[in-house]
């Protein structure tokens, strides 16, 4: 059995483990309401970009000619991954939800025969794949040192991708992130961007006749570039979102599993001491006994 | 009668400006300024850099945006923009920074004809509201 000393020691140490759980908690707590906050604010962005493109896409007659972003190059061979993780750890089950779902995407591309590119952002994302798909990764972007997340990050993010694009090196792109429900609940999302998907068509949007200036093809092939950044941001946002909330839930399960196992060793060790004290008494007691 | 009718200005981060009461945008479309008044033609446009100027019951006031796209529907203005300043309240080191920004820009060689344009609008406008 460990000694009285041994188990002050435990106690104290995880006494000390669970003050700064908590202190993470409360910080993660701030910091989730500030993101969701953030997240609530950019839905109308995108939601807005969506529909417009939607009713542009709708009015476009001849698919052929229609910018490559939105039919695709007619190929379905090199598949680009941008895998959205988080920078920092002890978030919970956050950053392998992700992980595990983009594998076994990433699974099922190889097993078809196709090639495979992945874009990494976020330190955690990099290092959970770079042992199995290392040779894939053609590039790592982190933003640890901006402070919120901000749409001129997401822009670098979507350039980069469009300009791969335009050099021919993908044909499909899907992007890889937690979507927020709410703070226990995190879904990882596969969504593919480009070429986009216009399935959702409403029934219901107008078939309005829009004046365009200028002609349709223009706009949408000014605009799509701009909604690959927007999805992307949008992206950032539910992530971040989600990061909190992972990492508010598992600190708090870490701060009551720490609590649970002071009181246990409290119970030890108040026996331990009793037993120590009893043992002494019988000494004492059958020592002046024999005299 | 009235004239007047709602606009909605979102950047990513935000809704930045919502207001019922407008009489008249002028924006900066790309292939000239448009003026849009109540009951004007469902339109989409893209904007270039430039000065968004708003006439409301409540007054007028005056935008920087960088780009952006705008959708007019059953009296409904959007305009999504990526940057926008109010040019009341405007930072003079925030302008000069795009501005520098621009300028280096425009120095790199590798860039098509419309890009140049573009940055050459934006170079004019900040240079007259500097």
């Amino acid at each position: 059995m460990a000694s009285l000393d041994d188990l002050k020691k435990r106690i104290s140490s995880v006494k000390s483990t669970q003050k700064i759980t908590k202190a993470m908690k409360m910080v993660a707590a701030a910091k989730l309401r500030r993101a969701q906050e953030s997240a609530e604010k950019g839905r109308p962005y995108s939601d807005k970009m969506n529909n417009i493109i939607l009713n542009l896409s709708n009015g476009i007659s001849d698919i052929d000619n229609a910018p490559k972003l939105l039919s695709g190059t007619g190929e379905d061979k090199v598949h680009l991954c941008v895998v959205m993780t988080s920078d920092r750890g002890l978030c919970g089950g956050f950053n392998t939800n992700i992980i595990k779902k983009a594998k076994l995407y990433f699974q099922k591309i190889l097993d078809e025969g196709k090639t495979l590119k992945i874009i990494t952002v976020g330190t955690k994302g990099y290092d959970q794949l770079k042992r199995l798909y290392g040779d894939n990764i053609i590039e790592r972007i982190s933003f640890k040192e901006s402070k919120n997340i901000n749409y001129f990050d997401a822009d670098k993010v979507g350039k980069i991708v469009i300009e791969k694009f335009e050099k021919k090196e993908f044909d499909v792109c899907t992007i890889f992130y937690n979507q927020f429900k709410n703070v226990i609940t995190q879904i990882p999302q596969e969504q593919q961007i480009i070429p986009l998907k216009t399935s959702e068509k409403d029934e219901n949007s107008s078939e309005d006749n829009y004046e365009f200036e200028p002609e349709e093809d223009e706009i949408l092939s000014n605009l799509l570039p701009k909604n690959v950044s927007t999805q992307i941001f949008k992206a950032m946002l539910e992530n971040s979102a989600s990061e909190q909330g992972s990492r508010m839930s598992a600190m708090d399960n870490a701060t009551r599993n720490a609590g649970e196992m002071v009181d246990k060793l409290t119970i030890e060790y108040n026996r331990s001491r009793q037993a120590a004290i009893t043992k002494e008494l019988i000494e004492i007691i059958s020592g002046a006994e024999s005299l | 009668m009235s004239e007047e009718y709602s606009l909605e200005i979102v950047n990513p981060e935000k809704s930045f400006l919502s207001k019922n009461d407008v009489t008249e945008v002028v924006v900066p479309a790309f292939e000239g300024e448009i003026g849009i008044l109540k009951d004007h033609i469902s339109l989409i446009s893209f904007l270039k850099p430039g000065i968004i100027k708003i006439f409301s019951k409540s007054g007028e006031e005056s935008f920087y945006v960088n780009d952006g796209i705008i959708e007019f529907k059953d009296n409904n203005l959007s305009i999504l923009t990526s940057l926008i300043l109010n040019l009341k309240d405007i930072d003079k080191e925030k302008i000069s920074e795009v501005q520098k920004s621009a300028e280096e820009q425009l120095n790199k060689t590798d860039m098509n004809d419309q890009e140049k344009y573009l940055l050459d609008q934006k170079l004019d406008v900040l240079k007259s509201i500097n």
